[in-house]
């Protein structure tokens, strides 16, 4: 578990239980099968909507075909009982090995895709399912009864029995999604959800974890489907695989406020009455109106409450807490100060090209970045600067060439495992996570890196301090100026503890004094024997801060030596300035 | 299967796919414009091309308006005009409805408003099933034209094998395709198609320019709305159907729309010839229930392939 949840923890807990209490309370008084059958389908519904929750809201990895899982989780249950004779008690688990199965084969491949085409090729596999299942004569298959041992069986005469099970399983939904947003698992979903690349440079293997979101989440949904099934004493592919089943989670989830434990409970306490209730009622006197009703219910509300009704609530009713001050850094880690760049070079660059199309981006680059200097990269706009850097940390496949860090090559790994050798990366535009504080922000960098989360929670606060943020821990990284995102993308690599930094114009669109604060960070970041290689416009800034310059134009390294001795180079001047300027000084 | 047999059959699946396809290639640009370039995940198009469907059916059969062109014109003509009509219906749903969670309003949110728009137009849809069945009744009707049981033949080819072509498809087949071109014309070469694409590429960007971006997203989903619709009019000629009856084709319009790119709108057109294809070409080798499973399957194995659509374009910039 993260460190400071704790507290969170206990209280959602809290609340689980005291809710399944007051649940199972009110319905042992309910007498009436059929409302009765209305407080099964409740939990039911609401445990499938926390597994779209955890992939989807969390995640954002937006899916339209969770019914994929729903039903394979409720026809391994009903088949295994209708031909191999095995009890629902360990046919529901069965279903929920098979949707984790089912959760491996389908993300293998969909997950290379993003967006849009993710979320509509997860809609696919459901629906062909579907007529698999028709193909195969499983168009409708009753559940057996087994009247010399009903409970055995998972059926009961009693339907009282069949809620509690149905809170049970909800219960163990709920527990797992707690689990999940308070641990890195959860972290590591917002964060991808928020900004992927964003994620991936702080160290994180966002394809494993979205994988692990989908496995969680299939199995979550295989459980429902199963119990689904127990309940309605009969499967048919439209009632597990069909697209309303696979809607439904989407609008309870939605409903109730995405990205929240308690969204989908909220949303299917509201929705599963009010569509059954109507289904009895309205549908008598107008076939029809029913879907009209529900159908207008579920815009007027998301119209009111366009994050759903929980965080409209949350934040009507309840202010969030002022955030505990930040606990100073450990003393011993702070002392690492470092002498002078040694002069061992850190990170060597021979040959390095790429081209997109005819054009040769970066064409051939050499250098190196000694440990302990600050290498300032410059060259005018299109010289192939953050190519160069989307290629040496793995956003961008090299097209020839070497790049080593302390001998170990650069090239052909990922975003993440580029970040795991010990080089954070800053991005020209400010990739942050809105939505999270800024301590969480700093906090994924350091669980990229592959930290527990008590050497996580310390790393995230010293990186704070080193950057002058602490005072800004608890704020929502959206809410930050500019000159604080900049640091805070710094500290967020910082805390990944970095050999090698690469700052990609991280003075871009500052003041002046803003900038000089910046600049003081760095020289800090220095002292203390830092090795930064730094893409910058601003040539007075460079030139307080680089030992070295690194000159591209084309794509092709134009000089490279002191400050002074670059500025004073004709070809540097001619690139930046232009021959006629040149001339000029000349005449 | 003799030669004879198996050369008219493949024959006369592709005629048939190619006459369905440019149907569906119609159905799937009006999702293009709307989900493809405007970004609006809209669950409500299969119910545009429901009542598509029925405004030609009220326009052309019984006391209709347009029931003196007789059965041979009118089914067509209702088609196209079935167009203006739900134009106007959606550029109504998109000023009410569908503005509060796209544009600018969601511009930059983080999930760009698309949980919003998800969630509101399966309302949206919810509401047009049900409340189309309470309005135009349970029995599935349809636009009769003689022309639908009638074809030409081409051939002999091969020994007896014989292309019937069915003349319903054939005009339907022509009136989508003069469609398509002119939708295309207006989108490439107008100023109004020029603002249209600005809008959709860049709604700030285009506010700066001068551009009113609500009304050109409102004009964007109505054509896109009234697009589908006639695609649905001219379907209404040849097969019964229900208020239900949109649900069996947002599928196939999210489809084609993938499988040609999303944000193209001719690669949105040749989707759905694929996927009428695919859907003809199956029947030849499949057992009927597994013909509409070859669609989801031949989709997933594109898409898989060639993630960015046959006819998209992907780049991301860091």
């Amino acid at each position: 578990m993260r460190i400071g949840t704790a507290e969170k923890l206990r209280r959602d807990l809290t609340i689980l239980l005291g809710l399944v209490v007051i649940y199972l309370g009110v319905a042992w008084f309910v007498p009436n099968s059929y409302y009765q059958l209305i407080l099964t389908l409740v939990p039911i519904w609401a445990a499938f909507g926390v597994s779209w929750n955890i992939l989807s809201g969390y995640g954002g990895q937006l899916s339209f075909g969770q019914a994929s899982f729903f039903g394979i989780g409720g026809y391994s249950m009903t088949l295994a009982l209708v031909y191999w004779n095995l009890t629902p008690w360990l046919g529901i688990p069965l279903g929920v090995i098979m949707g984790a199965v089912a959760a491996v084969i389908i993300g293998i491949p969909t997950f290379r895709l993003r967006g849009h085409y993710f979320a509509l090729s997860m809609l696919a596999y459901p629906l062909a399912i579907l007529y698999f299942m028709q193909y195969f004569g499983f168009q409708e298959v009753s559940l057996p009864m087994h009247r010399e041992a009903p409970a055995a069986y998972l059926e009961f005469s009693d339907p009282r029995y069949y809620t509690i099970v149905a809170v049970g399983l909800l219960a163990v939904s709920v527990i797992a999604c707690i689990l999940v947003e308070n641990s890195r698992f959860g972290l590591a979903l917002l964060a991808l959800r928020q900004n992927e690349l964003a994620a991936e440079a702080a160290g994180i293997d966002t394809k494993a974890w979205k994988m692990r979101a989908l496995i969680v989440s299939g199995m979550i949904a295989a459980g429902a489907g199963g119990l689904y099934a127990c309940v309605q004493l009969v499967v048919t592919p439209d009632a597990v695989f069909g697209m309303l089943v696979s809607a439904q989670p989407v609008v309870m989830t939605l409903f109730g406020g995405v990205a929240s434990v308690w969204g989908p409970v909220i949303g299917a306490a509201f929705l599963v009455p009010l569509s059954k209730l109507l289904d009895a009622y309205a549908g008598d006197y107008l076939r029809g109106i029913q879907g009209v009703v529900y159908g207008a219910a579920v815009i007027a509300i998301i119209l009111a409450a366009p994050d759903g009704l929980f965080w409209t609530l949350r934040d009507r009713f309840f202010k969030p807490k002022a955030p505990a001050p930040l606990p100073a850094p450990h003393p011993a880690a702070r002392a690492l100060a470092v002498a002078a760049p040694s002069g061992v070079p850190l990170m060597k660059v021979a040959g390095l090209s790429k081209s997109f199309g005819g054009l040769r981006a970066v064409s051939d680059v050499s250098f190196t970045i000694a440990e302990g200097e600050i290498l300032g990269i410059i060259g005018p706009n299109g010289a192939g600067k953050t190519t160069l850097f989307n290629v040496l940390n793995g956003v961008l496949p090299a097209d020839g060439g070497t790049a080593t860090l302390a001998g170990a090559s650069m090239l052909g790994k990922k975003v993440h495992q580029v970040c795991r050798m010990g080089v954070g990366r800053t991005f020209q535009v400010v990739r942050g996570f809105p939505r999270l504080p800024l301590i969480d922000n700093v906090i994924v960098g350091a669980y990229g890196a592959g930290l527990s989360d008590h050497e996580a929670a310390e790393a995230a606060i010293r990186a704070l301090h080193r950057t002058g943020l602490a005072a800004q821990a608890g704020v929502p990284a959206g809410q930050l100026t500019n000159k604080q995102l900049r640091l805070m993308e710094l500290a967020r690599a910082l805390a990944g503890r970095p050999r090698l930094l690469l700052l990609d114009e991280t003075l871009a669109g500052l003041g002046r004094e803003e900038c000089d604060d910046v600049l003081n960070v760095l020289d800090r970041l220095r002292q203390e024997g830092m090795t930064i290689g730094i893409i910058e416009h601003t040539m007075h800034a460079m030139m307080q801060i680089a030992d070295r310059f690194v000159v591209l134009d084309h794509g092709a390294v134009l000089a490279s030596g002191r400050p002074r001795e670059v500025v004073e180079d004709r070809s540097v001047i001619e690139a930046y300035l232009g021959k006629k300027w040149l001339a000029k000084q000349d005449a | 299967m003799d030669l004879e047999t198996l050369i008219e059959s493949v024959l006369n699946a592709l005629t048939a796919g190619i006459t369905i396809g440019c149907i569906y290639g119609l159905m799937c640009i009006g999702l293009g414009l709307i989900f493809g370039i405007m970004k609006v995940v809209n669950f409500a198009q299969g119910e545009l091309l429901m009542l598509g469907m029925f405004a030609s059916f009220y326009l052309v059969t019984g006391g209709g308006v347009l029931a003196f062109l007789g059965p041979y014109i009118g089914p067509f003509v209702g088609a196209i005009l079935a167009g203006p009509i739900v134009f106007v219906f959606g550029a109504l749903l998109h000023k009410f409805l569908i503005s509060r969670v796209s544009g600018l309003r969601t511009a930059g949110s983080i999930d760009d408003g698309h949980f919003g728009q998800l969630i509101i137009t399966l309302g949206i849809s919810l509401i047009l099933q049900n409340g189309g069945m309470i309005v135009f009744g349970t029995i599935p009707v349809t636009v009769r034209t003689p022309l639908s049981s009638s074809a030409f033949l081409v051939g002999p080819i091969y020994g007896d094998a014989t292309i019937f072509l069915n003349k319903a498809k054939l005009v339907a087949c022509a009136v989508a395709i003069i469609t398509a071109l002119a939708l295309y014309f207006v989108l490439e070469f107008t100023r109004v198609g020029k603002a249209l694409r600005a809008a959709a590429d860049n709604p700030t960007a285009a506010t700066y320019m001068g551009i009113d971006v609500d009304k050109y997203y409102r004009m964007a989903f109505g054509l896109g709305s009234g697009i589908t619709a006639i695609a649905g009019g001219l379907m209404a000629t040849y097969l019964s159907f229900g208020s239900f009856i949109g649900f069996d084709y947002v599928i196939i319009m999210y489809s084609g729309v993938v499988l040609g790119g999303i944000g193209s709108i001719m690669g949105a057109f040749w989707g759905g010839m694929t996927v009428g294809m695919v859907q003809q070409m199956s029947a030849l080798v499949l057992p009927p229930q597994l013909q509409n499973a070859a669609i989801f399957i031949v989709f997933l194995l594109i898409v898989m392939l060639r993630p960015q659509g046959l006819f998209g374009r992907s780049a991301e910039r860091a």
